[in-house]
């Protein structure tokens, strides 16, 4: 399985990358983290990029990490579909006061836009 | 009057306790919550999967507790018919805002029957006696009969180019 790891630094997109290394070292998958612009992140890229070659170290993966400019959503989308991935692996959302699931607005331009097949992790 | 116009005048509803009858004929009474968990547990419990709304209520028993510890927090209004809760609209305190978040859940045999604008009547009236004045919720794209309800008590559409449309009011007593 070729996947790419879209994060921006939201909460949820710092747990799916957790779970995503934890898979890929049990599982041998190609994993791509690409590092991404979330306007709605408390962390900016560069922020981002350095705490994930820590996480990629510590969990000793193998895994490419990248930098993708632009507009977050179509430049994910972009980077899986020309680089032929089989999945493209997102954070599942922030909860409200209430406990109420909301979507990311990366997630949701990924999940209409995109050829490749979607995970959400929740 | 009140309607789409992101202002709530909750002088014109009824303040819990109040008793209605439903469309075919049953006695259901509206009381804030005073400590009847169990009872809303069982409810929820029962709620159709169908009808929950971004996650909630959590299906998973310790889920729903850890929910039920939140909104428990906040203010809470109950519907019930012969000791039983058929519904429950719940305000809980955004820690960011000076805002409540609010949601309604009612009971399926007991939707259609004028029980959730009794509810949201009572709560936003309880509300406005406990000092709320700026509530907001979202609710989902094909969820219409929920969008009426809350445009008919004074809701407006805040956002809506995201999967859920969030809606907004303020609080005012024109008493």
């Amino acid at each position: 399985m070729k996947t790419v790891l879209g994060i921006g630094g939201s909460e949820d997109s710092l747990r799916a990358l957790e779970q995503t290394l934890n898979r890929t070292v049990k599982t041998d998958d190609e994993l791509v983290v690409a590092v991404v612009e979330n306007p709605d992140s408390p962390h900016g890229a560069e922020e981002v990029v350095e705490h994930v070659n820590e996480e990629v170290a510590a969990h000793e993966a193998d895994a490419e990490v990248v930098r993708l400019e632009g507009h977050p959503g179509s430049a994910l989308v972009e980077y899986a579909e020309d680089g032929g991935y089989d999945e493209i692996v997102l954070g599942g959302g922030k909860k409200s006061a209430m406990g109420k699931i909301q979507m990311g607005s990366i997630a949701e331009f990924v999940l209409l836009n995109s050829h490749v097949s979607v995970k959400l992790v929740r | 009057m009140n309607g789409e116009d992101g202002v709530t005048d909750v002088s014109e509803f009824p303040t819990p306790p109040f008793e209605f009858e439903t469309k075919d004929g049953r006695t259901v009474e509206v009381r804030e919550y005073d400590g009847e968990r169990d009872a809303l547990k069982r409810m929820y419990e029962e709620f159709d999967p169908a009808d929950r709304a971004q996650g909630i209520p959590p299906v998973r028993d310790e889920a729903l507790e850890r929910w039920l510890d939140t909104v428990l927090d906040g203010i809470n209004t109950v519907a019930w018919y012969e000791g039983e809760a058929v519904g429950h609209v719940t305000l809980v305190k955004d820690e960011n805002l000076d805002a409540h978040e609010l949601a309604i859940f009612v009971l399926q045999s007991y939707q259609g029957e004028g029980v959730g604008s009794r509810l949201i009547y009572g709560s936003l009236a309880l509300a406005y006696e406990c000092g709320v004045r700026d509530v907001w919720l979202t609710v989902e794209r094909w969820n219409h009969a929920a969008t009426r309800l809350y445009k008919k008590v004074g809701f407006e559409v805040t956002t809506q180019e995201s999967f859920e449309i969030e809606m907004a009011t303020r609080l005012v007593s024109q008493k």
